[in-house]
């Protein structure tokens, strides 16, 4: 074993201030995206609580360390949704925050969609859906030839990716293999570009897929900090199958106006008026406001932790 | 000709450059425990199964999943893994070319793809699985090394010299028993091309299972009284481009030659070297905007004017023309 980082020793966050990071991550996305002028809004604001819960309490990293050799391994496979890992990246200090504004921009290490060897402390290039899933089974795969046995995988991918019939030959694959410490956290948002998952091509009975495949599947809700904690502790307590966790979240997650909205699964607030929502020079403002004030919402809440 | 240690025609071999793949593999991964392989169900026919036998734990089978080989090998890679996943080319990097851009290339870990049975000696299989536009495919993917072999003893070489390059490779293969011209002793580098046969009318240049025919046809030239000098250009990607220009400075004159789509093959990676830097003449002998079909290599050869009698035709029309 490796020297541990001081920030994996540290004491556990509390669910509060888990929840306020993923506020303030949701923030950051909306100010970046507002800034690059164009990118996906609905499906990082959906996963701010599980990239607060991932970055902040399940894995074992350290910023200052990015190939400190006993890491957890985390790959985003929908490359797409890469805002939110940036703003739990630079909240965790990978970056200095203020390089968020950077993104997409010419010259920055912030790609629109995740470049390994653009950003350090990111594992995998991604973009083209479908591939996480085979990269994380890779390096389980790797792992289980090395006897590293200490180590967890964590891929994210989005629901609309799971068309791609690259994600069920991994799926095959992982279970062939047993690769028991990757777990595959499934965004299940319901949305992708055309419209609605069951109307562009239905997933459904998406835990019976999955099961058929080998796997041993948890349904959460996904905008839960505690539930994406306690599943992933479950999951690497699961040592006969892979674990897929179906997360099932809101997209558009704390925005009213963008939630459960699929005309903002490619879009950045202040870019065009859409019905429903506010003009497009207040977007970002409302938004802003908004989160504003269910952060307000947590802290009072927030029992002691504060 | 005896520095390259290369043998005289009359004593060449046969043997197909799997084979070599093969034996090379398990050198690799003796040299080096890093070494592990991947197939996608076709473990003896790439000449995989050497490597599986020995070492069993270091060898890992896919299925019929091509996109998942090479991404698997893209994670095993970042895990400090030098992976080989190997696949007939038309499916590897036929079908999975978007996962080796994004995954290997772009992300910039050491897989090497390697593509068996490439080009028109998988011969009565037909058009759907002679891969013929591999080259051009892996030639356009920045940071991809592209590496098609003479013969066996060559392909072997060329498969311990990529384990040991910390870039992305692409090894391209064929079926069938082709000529043995080189020795153990004969040099072989990754970016080098090499004189083969000396001369002074006009160049020849040829990749693959092509160098042999090349040979054949200088040999018949000879007899004409043209002096035609031939580079075996095994490494596609980086080109040689100072023994390409050294030579054709000196002939003016250009034949290249390979089993493949002349488009963006080698065919035109010469042109574009030859156009910016020394414009002369070039005939580009390969596969022309066609596919192939089912045939014995032989008529298939004859049928795409790739065999020696047709090299020497183009080179009188070359050589003539003043």
């Amino acid at each position: 074993m490796g020297k541990t980082p001081k920030n994996f020793t540290a004491k556990k966050l509390s669910i509060e201030k888990l929840e306020l990071i993923a506020n303030d991550i949701r923030q950051d996305i909306i100010k970046s995206l507002e800034n690059a002028g164009s990118g996906h809004s609905a499906g990082p604001l959906g996963l701010a609580d599980i990239f607060s819960a991932l970055y902040f309490d399940i894995l074992k990293h350290d910023p200052s360390n990015v190939d400190w050799e006993e890491r957890d391994i985390m790959l985003l496979s929908n490359g797409h949704c890469v805002p939110v890992q940036y703003a739990a990246m630079a909240e965790s200090g990978y970056f200095p925050k203020k390089e968020l504004m950077t993104l997409r921009k010419f010259g920055s290490r912030l790609q629109g969609h995740p470049e390994r060897k653009k950003l350090p402390g990111l594992e995998n290039t991604s973009g083209p859906l479908g591939s996480g899933l085979s990269q994380a089974a890779g390096f389980a795969m790797a792992m289980k030839m090395d006897k590293q046995s200490h180590r967890f995988v964590y891929v994210v991918t989005g629901d609309g990716e799971l068309n791609e019939g690259n994600i069920w030959e991994a799926a095959m694959f992982t279970s062939k293999y047993n690769l028991h410490n990757v777990t595959a956290i499934v965004d299940r948002n319901n949305i992708q570009i055309d419209g609605t998952t069951e109307h562009v091509m239905p997933l459904e009975d998406l835990r019976g897929k999955w099961e058929s495949f080998g796997w041993h599947v948890i349904e959460i809700d996904g905008n839960d900090v505690e539930a994406v904690i306690d599943a992933c502790a479950m999951a690497r307590a699961i040592v006969e199958k892979p674990v897929c966790i179906i997360a099932h979240t809101i997209p558009g997650k704390g925005v009213d106006y963008m939630e459960y909205d699929y005309h903002w699964h490619g879009m950045p607030v202040g870019l065009s008026d859409v019905a429903g929502a506010p003009p497009k020079n207040d977007q970002a403002k409302v938004a802003l406001q908004e989160l504003r004030s269910l952060r307000g919402k947590i802290r009072n809440e927030g029992s002691h932790d504060e | 000709m005896s520095n390259l240690h290369l043998l005289d025609m009359k004593d060449w071999g046969s043997e197909p450059t799997r084979k070599g793949f093969g034996r090379g593999l398990v050198k690799a991964g003796d040299a080096d425990e890093q070494v592990v392989a991947l197939c996608a169900d076709l473990t003896s026919s790439v000449q995989i199964a050497p490597f599986a036998e020995k070492y069993p734990e270091r060898f890992v089978e896919v299925g019929v999943a091509e996109q998942n080989l090479v991404t698997v090998a893209s994670g095993m890679a970042a895990m400090g893994k030098i992976p080989f996943a190997a696949s007939y080319a038309a499916f590897n990097p036929g079908r999975n070319w978007e996962q080796i851009k994004t995954t290997v290339a772009l992300n910039d870990v050491p897989v090497k793809v390697v593509g068996a049975h490439a080009g028109l000696y998988t011969g009565p299989d037909g058009a759907t699985h002679q891969m013929l536009e591999d080259i051009a495919l892996m030639r356009a993917m920045p940071n991809m090394v592209v590496v098609v072999p003479g013969d066996s003893v060559e392909a072997e070489k060329a498969t311990i010299a990529m384990a040991r390059d910390k870039r992305p490779g692409y090894l391209r293969l064929a079926r069938d028993n082709t000529p043995v011209m080189t020795t153990d002793k004969t040099p072989f580098e990754i970016g080098k091309a090499y004189v083969f046969s000396p001369g002074q009318d006009i160049t020849i240049i040829a990749t693959g299972t092509m160098t042999s025919v090349a040979l054949e046809a200088a040999d018949k030239l000879f007899h004409d009284g043209i002096d035609a000098e031939v580079i075996h250009c095994p490494t596609i990607k980086p080109l040689d481009n100072a023994t390409i220009l050294a030579s054709v400075k000196r002939t003016k004159k250009v034949i290249t030659v390979e089993e493949a789509q002349i488009a963006g093959g080698l065919g035109g990676a010469v042109t574009e070297l030859l156009s910016e830097h020394l414009p002369v003449p070039v005939m580009r002998m390969g596969v022309k905007d066609a596919y192939g079909q089912s045939g014995t290599p032989e008529e298939l050869f004859q049928h795409y004017g790739l065999t020696a009698k047709h090299i020497v035709i183009q080179a009188h029309h070359l050589v003539d023309q003043k």
